[in-house]
């Protein structure tokens, strides 16, 4: 798992890789009550807004960390946004994205270096 | 946090663990341990403690009550004469264009008026008040702490440990013994639920929340689920929903200027504004504060934008807007165009370049349950 600074999580899967958010962001967050996903299809560029979370208290944008294409979005949050205060690190997880230059990923924060980040 | 003032309750909300935010010049809980939407549906079900001792209380006396009455009447399209002893009643100062300067309480404790005001607008009150109330006293209060209890065990939580409030009705107000401590008790609140407001001496008030939060049925709750529930009882919210750019009439509180102060009445106009009002109270007003339900998932928040189906030319705006906890949705409220404020009425709000389906809702979203 690769870390952001804007407290979102990088998984490789296969040659995509699965984005969400940190268990610290989402608890940062609050309560979240509605998640607005892109299209699939969508290409975008690395600090694209891509997902909008509502929480109670305020909406939140999650911005694209790598270029690419969306292949799949996460359905299940559209019901359940409360996935992402249940589960941020699983089941709650955003897009996978197809990445364009997967050498992209190497600037990103081990576990242990965002946690140092967050402590 | 640097130049915010602490509440008497600022320590034990730091020992449960609360999350605090800058509001209106005090360090405040937002929420939690378990969080805004876990707080709004227990204190609906239960009860909820807020440390509201941020607003200002105020007292109003002068030679007779008779006299502050009529002199608070000035500022006021309220009838404080009307006011009976042991009862409270909702209030706004109106400046001269006609729009609310604040809103607030205003209680007849008897010898005097109690009004309790908004933080962030306590100072002009104050100074409004002693000002403009000739041969009366304008006392700020500046040693006791207020807290809410609220929601459907608020009764039998602070029964258990002072009698004498289970006998009150809504919007009564009473001085009660608690071990010595003298509270100044109103069964009153923020929430749509019945409830009580309790100002208490400041030294005193930790124990009495202590007290309170023993009762299982009670948890502390933040400025997050005080915002949730005053949305769904449709109350204003001062700054957002109501201010000096919005009158009475247009902020469809016309229920609190009683027929004393309106045309024909013992004693019509003389607030500031009157003429504007007292007109509108008549002929309407061109714009009107309504319910706006999104008919999607997403939470449309207050700057939002309203439309007619299809049109590029704003009729209106949301003042305030989240998820409404209790009603599993989101909820909003904001002014449109009075021809476009029935109830049903197929509007658009635009969000983050969306337009998004809303309709025209009545206030309260949630039946209140208060005890009259």
């Amino acid at each position: 798992m690769k870390y952001t600074e804007d407290h979102e999580w990088l998984r490789v899967d296969g040659d995509l890789v699965v984005i969400g958010i940190t268990e610290h962001a989402a608890e940062q967050l609050g309560d979240v009550v509605f998640v607005e996903l892109p299209e699939s299809g969508t290409q975008v560029s690395s600090g694209d807004d891509i997902v909008v979370i509502e929480s109670v208290k305020a909406a939140s944008d999650i911005a694209a960390p790598v270029d690419g294409e969306v292949v799949e979005v996460n359905d299940a949050l559209a019901d359940t946004p409360g996935l992402v205060n249940a589960d941020p690190l699983g089941s709650a997880w955003f897009v996978k994205m197809k990445v364009d230059d997967p050498s992209q990923l190497d600037g990103f924060m081990s576990e242990d270096e965002y946690n140092e980040m967050i402590a | 946090m640097p130049n915010l003032n602490r509440t008497p309750l600022h320590d034990l909300h730091c020992e449960l663990d609360a999350r605090m935010v800058p509001f209106a010049g005090y360090e405040l809980p937002v929420q939690y341990y378990d969080g805004v939407l876990w707080e709004h549906l227990h204190t609906r079900a239960s009860a909820g403690l807020f440390d509201v001792s941020h607003m200002g209380q105020v007292r109003v006396s002068a030679d007779s009550l008779e006299e502050a009455q009529l002199a608070l009447e000035a500022l006021v399209p309220v009838s404080v004469l009307g006011i009976p002893e042991g009862r409270q009643r909702y209030g706004l100062f109106t400046g001269d264009a006609g729009g609310i300067l604040d809103d607030l309480m205003i209680a007849n404790r008897g010898d005097d008026l109690l009004l309790v005001v908004n933080a962030a607008t306590r100072e002009q009150d104050i100074a409004h008040l002693s000002a403009n109330l000739a041969g009366c006293s304008v006392t700020p209060i500046t040693d006791r702490a207020l807290l809410a209890l609220q929601g459907p065990a608020s009764e039998t939580a602070l029964a258990a440990l002072v009698p004498g409030v289970a006998e009150m009705r809504f919007m009564d107000t009473s001085v009660l013994d608690w071990n010595g401590t003298e509270l100044w008790v109103s069964r009153s609140g923020y929430t749509g639920e019945d409830g009580y407001e309790v100002s208490i001496p400041s030294s005193k008030a930790r124990s009495l929340a202590e007290a309170l939060l023993a009762s299982e049925a009670v948890i502390p709750t933040g400025l997050g689920a005080r915002d949730s529930l005053r949305l769904e009882a449709g109350l204003c919210l001062y700054g957002s929903d109501i201010d000096t750019t919005t009158t009475p009439v247009e902020a469809a509180l016309e229920w609190a200027i009683q027929k004393a102060r309106r045309r024909g009445g013992e004693r019509a106009g003389g607030f500031p504004g009157a003429s504007r009002i007292l007109e509108e109270l008549e002929s309407g007003a061109p714009r009107r504060r309504v319910g706006v339900l999104p008919d999607g998932r997403a939470p449309i928040r207050a700057g939002a934008r309203i439309f007619r189906e299809g049109s590029d030319d704003p009729v209106g705006e949301v003042t305030s807007g989240g998820f409404g906890p209790s009603l599993g949705r989101p909820v909003s409220m904001g002014y449109v165009e009075t021809g476009l404020s029935g109830t049903g009425t197929a509007l658009e709000a635009e969000v983050r370049g969306k337009r998004m389906s809303v309709t025209v809702a009545d206030m309260p979203f949630r039946p209140p349950t208060f005890k009259r």
